[in-house]
């Protein structure tokens, strides 16, 4: 797998053509089509409603467009292999937090599910870094929903993925924590990775996105 | 591949046993329903003996019925679902994974269990032999054809009765084989072909049920 990545690499973008997405009977959106290069930041807009998880769904390849068609690194979404897929992050409403666990149990749960490998100081670290200091080893159940948000948020520090799709990331947020997560995000941008995001907040201090409207 | 699987089966397995109430209310409930026959039926033991292999197998049944209800609800709730099926291994191995940490701590507390259980109706000798081995070969396939129908009520209001219907009457070849094998031992005869075909079902269920869950996940989770 890994000899292959030394010879013709396929381009690290992200397209999509034509997209449209319904809803039972109701036209979401259509004719969303974008090619997102490494580096860039993708920002969604729209009324509530409008299609935006849907269509962060749809890019991540957990539901299926009506018509169009989308490529991560040239390969049809429904259809990557593992180590493409694993260059890819999606966090969503439902944050995959479990209750019963604690912020570093489901961080190398997480990971290990991905089939990732961390020593275990990069994830204490991590915990840290996102703001659960002294709360690694509480069951998140016991967590405001701010920090159950911040343990799925540290998975952003200990990815491998070059591409984050992140829904409504901001949600339950503080302001310290969203100026730690624009900062984590441009840090990803720098390095050539790609975000692709939606939120209802101000996005003041993020790098300069590329919007798309889906009013 | 075999990492995340593990990851998987250890999380659910954890998960289940530090509820701890999923585990006993199962066993209270396969229990229970068992001492009902006695109750209901009378105390001969002649009579309880001839429903000893049926009601056993019909506890057992419902047990791991009540059981799958929330297999991947939790997970679908919370967005885990999400995440095992944009993880790099197959979503059919992953459900293959689930079923089986879910056996392990809810279905094999009643494989160990039964021939106690069978002993109070009346069973005896190789008889119980023959009802756990039944059961140990008969409840991975309640469960994966549990599974299937967990994942199809996956969002629908008043899953669990509707999961009921559906799964149900495919638990009657399984249960009328095991129940068979029991009974073929009571009275000293080949019971061997009811085992080998509960083997072959389980068999075919392993590597051909996962696939029909992932499917219906995919519904789910579009």
């Amino acid at each position: 797998m890994h000899a292959q990545t030394d010879t013709a690499q396929p381009p690290a973008t992200l397209q999509a053509q034509r997209l449209a997405c319904r809803r039972g009977d109701e036209q979401l959106f259509s004719g969303v089509g974008f090619t997102l290069e490494p580096g860039e930041l993708l920002f969604v807009r729209g009324r509530n409603g409008s299609g935006k998880t849907t269509l962060l769904r749809t890019l991540c390849g957990l539901s299926e467009p009506a018509v169009g068609t989308i490529h991560w690194q040239g390969q049809p979404i429904r259809r990557l292999d593992d180590e493409t897929r694993r260059q890819l992050l999606f966090i969503g409403h439902r944050d995959a937090v479990k209750e019963e666990l604690t912020p570093l149990e489901n961080l190398r749960i997480h990971l290990g599910l991905r089939n990732e490998n961390t020593d275990e100081e990069t994830a204490w670290d991590a915990l840290q870094r996102a703001g659960l200091q002294g709360r690694e080893e509480v069951p998140v159940r016991y967590l405001s929903q701010g920090q159950r948000r911040r343990t799925a948020l540290a998975r952003l520090l200990v990815s491998q993925a070059r591409l984050w799709i992140l829904d409504e990331p901001l949600t339950a947020l503080d302001r310290r924590a969203v100026a730690w997560l624009f900062e984590r995000i441009a840090e990803h941008l720098e390095v050539g990775g790609m975000v692709v995001t939606t939120s209802h907040q101000s996005i003041d201090g993020l790098p300069e996105p590329r919007i798309l409207d889906l009013d | 591949m075999l990492r995340s699987l593990w990851t998987l089966i250890r999380r659910d397995v954890s998960l289940i046993v530090m509820r701890r109430q999923d585990v006993l209310t199962v066993v209270a409930f396969f229990i229970l329903v068992i001492t009902l026959f006695p109750l209901s039926i009378g105390p001969e033991p002649d009579k309880l003996r001839t429903l000893a292999p049926g009601g056993v197998w019909v506890a057992a049944a419902l047990a791991s019925l009540i059981s799958l209800d929330r297999l991947f609800a939790d997970d679908w709730r919370d967005g885990t679902l999400e995440q095992v099926a944009l993880s790099p291994q197959p979503l059919a191995v992953a459900a293959l994974a689930k079923v089986a940490a879910h056996w392990f701590s809810l279905g094999l507390p009643l494989v160990v269990l039964s021939p106690a259980l069978g002993y109070s109706l009346g069973l005896e000798g190789a008889e119980l032999l023959v009802l756990a081995l039944s059961l140990l070969l008969g409840t991975p396939v309640l469960s994966l054809l549990g599974a299937v129908g967990a994942a199809l009520t996956l969002g629908v209001r008043a899953g669990g009765a509707l999961m009921a219907l559906l799964i149900l009457p495919l638990y009657a070849p399984v249960l009328i084989l095991g129940a068979g094998a029991v009974s073929e031992a009571m009275f000293d005869s080949a019971y061997t072909a009811h085992l080998s075909l509960l083997g072959a079902m389980l068999a075919v269920a392993v590597p051909l049920v996962p696939v029909a869950i992932a499917g219906a996940l995919r519904i789910a989770l579009d």
